[in-house]
C-alpha cells in the first residue's frame, strides 16, 4: 500500500491549476479531496507522476445561491453539503445523499467535484444531477465551459471533462420535491443501486446510479409515469444490454434492485 | 481480603490500547533495519519461466534481492498434523517453500524478496523483478479438485488428495439404518471460505546478531515457542538455543496467527545472510492473498429420524480444501476438530463421517475461530432444524426430544460418544430452556404469525452446539497424528518482597490474559492482583509453551499455573512452618498468611517470601529461593455448549435480512471475569454472523480472488448487527483446578446457523428449504422467487 513515486505541487489559484495541467499534460493529476485518487495510487493503478493539490484554492468551497439556483463549489466536501442549511433548505435531496457516502472521515475529505470527476459507476452523486439537471462548471485554458448533466457522463470513470478543465463549481436548480433511495453494497457501501426522484408539477425526473456502467435518466420512467410508482417497471428501459454485474449483485437482480428502488424514490 | 473471581474486573492491558500505546511488531524500530517487499505471483497455477532480479538489484536503496533459486528455495514450512489415508497411504506432505521455485500454486506465492534501506524502495524494486509465466488452468473447489480431468496441484501424485479420512459407526451399518428409517433429511451445501481478518496484519522482524550468533525473530503470533521450534526444527534447521522468539502485543489472529509462516523463516534466515535486521508487514490485500483462510468444505449429509422424531442414524461425506500446501495444523481441522464433534447435543446412535482432502489452487485453510467445530455445528444445527420442519415438529422440541441427559461428570460419569469423544459434562436441556425463555419462545411463535397475515417476513432460529476445547490431552492428540504436545507452561516467580510474576504460554491476542490469570492467581495466593505481574510472549522468559487456540488458555495454561501455585504454597508452608514452630500440618493458608489453627499466631505470605530469599533461619534441607515452573497436559478435551436464538426479518423487496435479536445463553464452565467472557462471546458471535450473512471469499475460474480488499469482501459492521442478549448457565469442567471450559469461540459455533435457521424460517412458507450461505439479498430474493 505505498504509492509509486510522485512530485506534489500545491496550487493557489484555478489558473494556476490549469497552467500545470496544461504544461505536465497526463503526467499530471489533479488532487482534490484524494478520497478515490489515494487508494487507486497506493494500489499502483494509478501513478501519476505529478499530484497538482487543488484543495486549498480558495472560493472553490463556498455554496451560494443565485436566484433560483445553488453553486456549490467543487471543493466542498460531502460533509460540508450534509451541514448546509441552504442546501437542507432548498436541495435537500442533495445533502440526503451526501449523508450516505461512505463514514464521517470519507465526508470529511471527499468532494463533489472528485466525485462526479472520477465517475465511479457505483457513485451517489450522478443519480442526483442527473435527476436534478444540474449543469456541471468547468474551466480550461480556453476559458470556461457548462456541462449539462446528461452530457456529462460518458461511461465508467469517464467523464466529458477535457484534459487541461478543471470542474469549478457545480450549479443546481433549487429542488422542492425530489429524494434519493440507495441500496448498500455490503462490503464497500456505494450503490448497488441508487435512485434520485425529483417531482415536479405533475412530472418527474429519475436518475439512476450503480446500475449500468453510465449513470443514466431513466426516460422511460419519466414518460410513462402518471402519479404513482407503476412506472418503476420501466426503470431499466434502454440500459438492458449495459447492466453491470459483480458476486453481491448479477444483472438480474440489479435489474430487480432498479425497479424496487425507482419504485421506493417515486412513493417517497 | 478482595477476592477477584467472577468479577467483572477492568481489562489492565486496556489502559494502553486505548491510549494507542501498545506495542505491537510494526511499531519496533531497530538500528540499521531494512524493509522487505515481496514479488508476488498473479496467477494462481503457472510454471516460472524465468526470474529477472538484475534490475531490482541495482535499484536505488536495494540491500539485496533472493528468489527461489537461491539457498532459501530449498527450505520449507512443516506440517504439524498428520493424518494418512484410510488404506494406509502416507499423507501426501509437499514441499511448502519459502519462495516458489519452479511453479505457482496460487495466487499470492511468493517468488522473490526485495530487501531495501526503505519500504517505499523495497516496493519500487520489487516492481523491477520480471517475472515470466506459463499459466495453467487452475482448481480452487474442493469437490472439483477430486473430479478426473481437473488441473493437478502437485504433479508428484495421481490425483488431489492429501488424505482421506472417516470416523464414526461401520458405514454401512449407518447407511441401512438410514434405508429403514421413517423420515430421512438431505442436505447439500457449501461451508464458504472465509478469511481471518485480524486487525493488525502479520508483521514479522528477524534481526541476527553476528557477536552473539543469535537470531531474534519478532513476530506478530497466537504462537512463540511453536514458531521457534518449527523454524528451528525443520524449516532452517538452525539451533533452538540460538534463537529467541518475541511476540509483544498481538492484535488478533482468529486462528490464522497460530501457524509458522514462510515469511517469518525466510526474513530470520535472509536476516543472517545480510547481516541487518528485517522488516516485513503484510498489508491487507497481501493478508487476503496470503493468510490462512478457514473453513471451505462442501458437503452432502443424510440425517434418519424414526416416527417419534428420535435420531437414529446420520451419514455424511465432505470435500474439505487444504489450499496449496498443508498448513500447519491443517489436517486436524476437518477431521480431528470436526468429526469428533458429529455427536453434538444428540444421542444418535449411528453417525459415519467420510471426508476428503484436496489441495485446491489456493492459499492454505487452516483453522479459523472455532476450526472444524462450527462446521460441525453448522451442519448438525442446520439438519435438525431442517428435519423439524419436514417432519413438522417444533424445532425446539425436536431437540429436546434428542439431547443427551444432563450429567455432570462427577458422580455421573461422562458421556461416550460414537466418534472417539467423551464429553466431560453437560446439561443441554437446561440451556435451551434458558434461551429459549429469554427470547420469549411462545410469544415470538404468536407475533411471527401475525406479522406474516402483514406480509413482514420474521423468522426464528435456534442452534444448541457443543464444542471441544481445552486443546487437548498430548498422548490422545498424538495417537490422532498431531506431531506435538498440547500442554501448556505456567511458571511462578515469587520475587523477595512478595510479589510476584507469573510466566505463561498461552500468549495472548487480544483476550486478556494480564488481567484474568492474574484474578485467580490472586485469588489462590491471597494477595492482591496488583501483586502479580503476568508475563508472556518471549522464549527467552517463558520456558516452553503452546500458545493460544483452541480456546485452551484458562483451562490448560490457567491450569498450569495453578500447578505451579499449589507447589509455591507447599513449599510456603514448610517454611511458614519453621518460622512459626509448628507443625505443617496445624497450618491453615488464608487471606496471604499461615496461621497456626486455633491461634492468632501467623506469618504473611510476603514474610514467607523473603524467608525463602534470605534463608538465614530455615528449615533444614529445603533450598532458598521461591520459583516454581509447570507442564500441565489435561486429562481430557473440555466441552463448552450452549444455545443460540436468531431473529430475523426479511425485506420481501430485496431479500436484505436484518437480525433483529440475538439471545446467546452459553455454559464455558466457571466464568473468572464475567465482562471478558460477554466480550469473547459477543466477538465470535459477530464473527458467526459475520459468516451467515456477508463475509465469502470467492475466487473466480481463473483461482483470482474476487474478494482482495474491504471493497468487495464484506466485514460484518456495528450497524449490521443487533444487540447481543447474553446469559450463561454454568456447569463445571470436573477435569480441571478451575473448572473451566473455555469461552473464545463458542460464539462463533453457536452463532451462524441460529441465523440462517432463522431466515430459512421466516421463508419456510414460500417453500424455501435451504439457502447457501452467506445468505446475501441476493440469494435471499432468488430463493424467495423459486
Ligand atoms: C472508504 C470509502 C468509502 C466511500 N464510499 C462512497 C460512497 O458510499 N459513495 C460515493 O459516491 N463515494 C464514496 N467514496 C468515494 C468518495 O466519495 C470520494 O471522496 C470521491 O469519489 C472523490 O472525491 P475526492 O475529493 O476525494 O477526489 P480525489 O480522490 O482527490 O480525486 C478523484 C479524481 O477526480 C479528479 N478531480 C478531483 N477534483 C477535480 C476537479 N475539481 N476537477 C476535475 N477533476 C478533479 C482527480 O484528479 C481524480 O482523478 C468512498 C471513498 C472511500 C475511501
Amino acid at each position: 500500500m505505498i504509492p509509486a513515486k510522485f512530485d506534489y505541487i500545491k496550487a493557489s489559484s484555478v489558473s494556476e491549476a490549469i497552467g500545470l495541467l496544461d504544461k505536465h499534460g497526463d503526467e499530471a493529476k489533479l488532487l482534490s479531496g484524494g478520497h478515490s485518487l489515494i487508494p487507486a495510487m497506493k494500489l499502483r493503478l494509478s501513478r501519476p507522476e505529478i499530484l497538482i493539490d487543488i484543495s486549498g484554492i480558495s472560493g472553490m468551497n463556498s455554496i451560494t445561491e443565485d436566484g433560483n439556483e445553488i453553486v456549490i463549489g467543487a471543493n466542498c466536501t460531502h460533509a460540508a453539503i450534509c451541514n448546509s442549511d441552504l442546501i437542507n433548505s432548498d436541495l435537500n435531496i442533495l445533502a440526503q445523499t451526501a449523508k450516505c457516502i461512505g463514514d464521517i472521515q470519507v465526508r470529511n475529505r471527499g468532494t463533489i467535484g472528485g466525485s462526479l470527476a472520477h465517475a465511479d459507476p457505483a457513485a451517489d452523486y450522478p443519480a442526483v444531477v442527473l435527476a436534478c439537471d444540474a449543469n456541471i462548471v468547468v474551466e480550461g485554458k480556453n476559458g470556461s465551459r457548462t456541462i449539462a448533466a446528461t452530457d456529462f457522463f460518458l461511461g465508467i470513470f469517464t467523464t466529458s471533462i477535457a484534459e487541461d478543465e478543471i470542474i469549478t463549481t457545480i450549479r443546481f436548480p433549487k429542488v422542492a420535491n425530489g429524494n434519493y433511495q440507495k441500496f448498500f453494497q455490503s462490503a464497500s457501501r456505494f450503490a448497488v443501486v441508487g435512485v434520485a426522484v425529483v417531482k415536479e408539477g405533475s412530472g418527474v425526473k429519475v436518475g439512476v446510479t450503480g446500475v449500468a456502467g453510465t449513470p443514466y435518466r431513466a426516460t422511460a420512467v419519466e414518460n410513462a409515469y402518471s402519479g404513482n410508482s407503476d412506472a418503476a417497471s420501466h426503470a431499466i428501459e434502454g440500459v438492458e444490454d449495459e447492466l453491470m454485474s459483480d458476486h453481491f449483485a448479477d444483472t438480474t437482480y440489479r435489474a430487480h434492485l432498479a425497479k424496487v428502488y425507482v419504485k421506493k424514490a417515486l412513493e417517497a | 481480603m478482595e477476592t477477584y473471581i467472577g468479577k467483572s474486573v477492568k481489562r489492565r492491558e486496556d489502559a494502553r490500547f486505548l491510549k494507542g500505546a501498545g506495542k505491537y511488531t510494526d511499531d519496533i524500530k531497530l538500528p540499521g533495519m531494512t524493509q522487505a517487499a515481496f514479488v508476488r505471483s498473479p496467477y494462481a497455477h503457472a510454471k516460472i519461466l524465468s526470474v529477472d532480479t538484475s534490475a531490482a538489484e541495482k535499484a536505488e536503496g536495494v540491500v539485496a534481492v533472493y528468489t527461489g533459486s537461491d539457498a532459501c528455495g530449498t527450505y520449507g514450512v512443516p506440517c504439524g498434523w498428520q493424518v494418512d489415508f484410510k488404506d494406509g497411504e502416507t499423507m501426501r506432505e509437499p514441499l511448502h517453500p519459502l519462495l516458489a521455485k519452479d511453479k505457482i500454486l496460487h495466487v499470492g506465492e511468493a517468488v522473490a524478496i526485495v530487501i531495501a534501506e526503505s519500504l517505499e524502495l523495497a516496493r519500487d524494486a520489487a516492481e523491477l523483478v520480471n517475472v515470466k509465466y506459463d499459466v495453467l488452468p487452475a482448481v480452487t473447489c474442493p469437490k472439483k479438485a477430486m473430479e478426473s480431468g481437473a488441473p493437478k496441484v502437485h504433479d508428484q501424485w495421481g490425483d488431489n488428495a492429501a488424505f482421506d479420512w472417516c470416523i464414526g459407526n461401520d458405514r454401512a451399518e449407518v447407511e441401512a439404518a438410514l434405508a429403514s428409517a421413517h423420515h430421512v433429511t438431505e442436505m447439500n451445501y457449501k461451508n464458504h471460505r472465509v478469511a481471518p481478518n485480524a486487525i493488525e496484519p502479520r508483521s514479522y522482524i528477524a534481526d541476527y546478531d553476528v557477536n552473539a550468533d543469535k537470531w531474534t525473530l519478532y513476530t506478530s503470533t497466537q504462537n512463540p515457542h511453536l514458531v521457534r521450534l518449527l523454524m528451528c526444527a525443520f524449516a532452517l534447521g538452525i539451533p533452538e538455543h540460538k534463537v529467541r522468539v518475541v511476540s509483544y502485543d498481538v492484535g488478533g489472529g482468529f486462528g490464522s496467527k497460530i501457524y509458522h509462516y514462510t515469511e517469518e523463516a525466510l526474513l530470520t534466515w535472509a536476516s543472517k545472510e545480510i547481516g541487518r535486521p528485517i522488516k516485513w508487514t503484510s498489508d491487507r490485500t497481501e493478508a487476503f492473498l496470503t493468510d490462512a483462510h478457514g473453513r471451505d468444505h462442501i458437503v452432502h449429509s443424510k440425517m434418519g429420524f424414526d416416527k417419534d422424531g428420535k435420531i437414529v442414524a446420520h451419514l455424511t461425506d465432505e470435500f474439505c480444501a487444504m489450499g496449496a500446501y498443508l498448513s500447519t495444523f491443517a489436517p486436524a481441522v476437518p477431521t480431528y476438530l470436526h468429526g469428533t464433534l458429529f455427536q453434538g447435543v444428540y444421542t444418535t446412535p449411528l453417525i459415519h463421517l467420510n471426508v476428503t482432502a484436496p489441495f485446491t489452487h489456493t492459499v492454505p485453510v487452516d483453522a479459523y475461530r472455532g476450526a472444524g467445530r462450527p462446521e460441525a455445528t453448522y451442519l448438525l444445527e442446520r439438519i435438525v432444524s431442517k428435519a423439524a420442519k419436514e417432519m413438522n415438529m417444533d424445532p425446539a422440541e425436536l431437540r429436546l426430544k434428542n439431547f443427551i441427559a444432563p450429567f455432570n461428570g462427577t458422580t455421573e460419569p461422562g458421556y461416550q460418544t460414537q466418534v472417539a469423544l467423551q464429553y466431560d459434562s453437560g446439561n443441554y436441556h437446561a440451556s435451551l430452556k434458558r434461551g429459549l425463555e429469554m427470547l420469549g419462545y411462545e410469544d415470538f411463535r404468536k407475533e411471527q404469525a401475525e406479522a406474516r397475515k402483514n406480509g413482514k417476513l420474521l423468522g426464528v432460529g435456534i442452534s444448541t452446539y457443543i464444542e471441544g476445547c481445552g486443546i487437548a490431552p498430548s498422548a490422545v492428540v498424538g495417537s490422532l497424528g498431531a506431531r506435538a504436545g498440547l500442554y501448556e507452561v505456567g511458571h511462578v516467580r515469587v520475587q523477595p518482597t512478595g510479589k510476584v510474576s507469573v510466566f505463561t504460554g498461552s500468549h495472548s491476542h487480544g483476550q486478556g490474559h494480564e488481567t484474568v490469570f492474574a484474578q485467580f492467581a490472586a485469588d489462590k495466593l491471597g494477595i492482591p492482583m496488583d501483586d502479580i505481574d503476568i508475563v508472556h510472549g518471549d522464549t527467552d522468559q517463558v520456558a516452553f509453551g503452546m500458545g493460544t487456540y483452541g480456546s485452551r488458555s484458562l483451562s490448560v495454561g490457567g491450569s498450569a499455573i495453578i500447578k505451579s501455585i499449589e507447589k509455591v504454597l507447599e513449599k510456603g508452608a514448610k517454611i511458614a512452618a519453621h518460622k512459626l514452630e509448628a507443625a505443617e500440618e496445624d497450618l491453615e493458608y488464608a487471606e496471604g498468611k499461615w496461621t497456626v489453627k486455633g491461634t492468632d499466631k501467623s506469618i504473611s505470605f510476603g514474610d514467607v517470601s523473603l524467608t525463602a530469599y534470605v534463608p538465614h533461619d530455615y528449615p533444614e534441607g529445603v533450598e532458598p529461593g521461591l520459583d516454581f515452573s509447570s507442564f500441565y497436559d489435561p486429562t481430557n478435551f473440555t466441552y463448552p455448549f450452549g444455545t443460540h436464538i436468531a431473529v430475523v426479518e426479511v425485506c420481501s423487496d430485496t431479500g436484505k435480512v436484518t437480525v433483529k435479536r440475538f439471545v446467546a445463553c452459553d455454559d464455558v464452565g466457571n466464568v473468572m471475569n464475567p465482562m471478558i467472557v460477554d466480550g469473547q462471546i459477543h466477538g465470535g458471535v459477530v464473527q458467526g454472523i459475520g459468516q451467515a450473512l456477508l463475509e465469502e471469499v470467492v475466487y473466480d475460474g481463473e483461482g483470482q480472488m474476487v474478494t482482495g480488499s474491504y471493497m468487495d469482501y464484506a466485514m460484518p459492521r456495528a450497524d449490521d448487527m443487533p444487540m447481543i442478549e447474553t446469559d450463561r448457565t454454568t456447569t463445571p469442567c470436573p477435569h480441571n483446578p478451575l473448572g473451566a471450559k473455555g469461552a473464545g469461540e463458542a460464539g462463533a459455533i453457536g452463532s451462524t446457523p441460529a441465523v440462517v435457521n432463522a431466515v430459512v424460517d421466516a421463508l419456510a412458507h414460500m417453500g424455501v428449504t435451504d439457502i447457501q450461505m452467506p445468505v446475501t439479498p441476493q440469494r435471499v430474493w432468488k430463493a424467495m422467487q423459486n
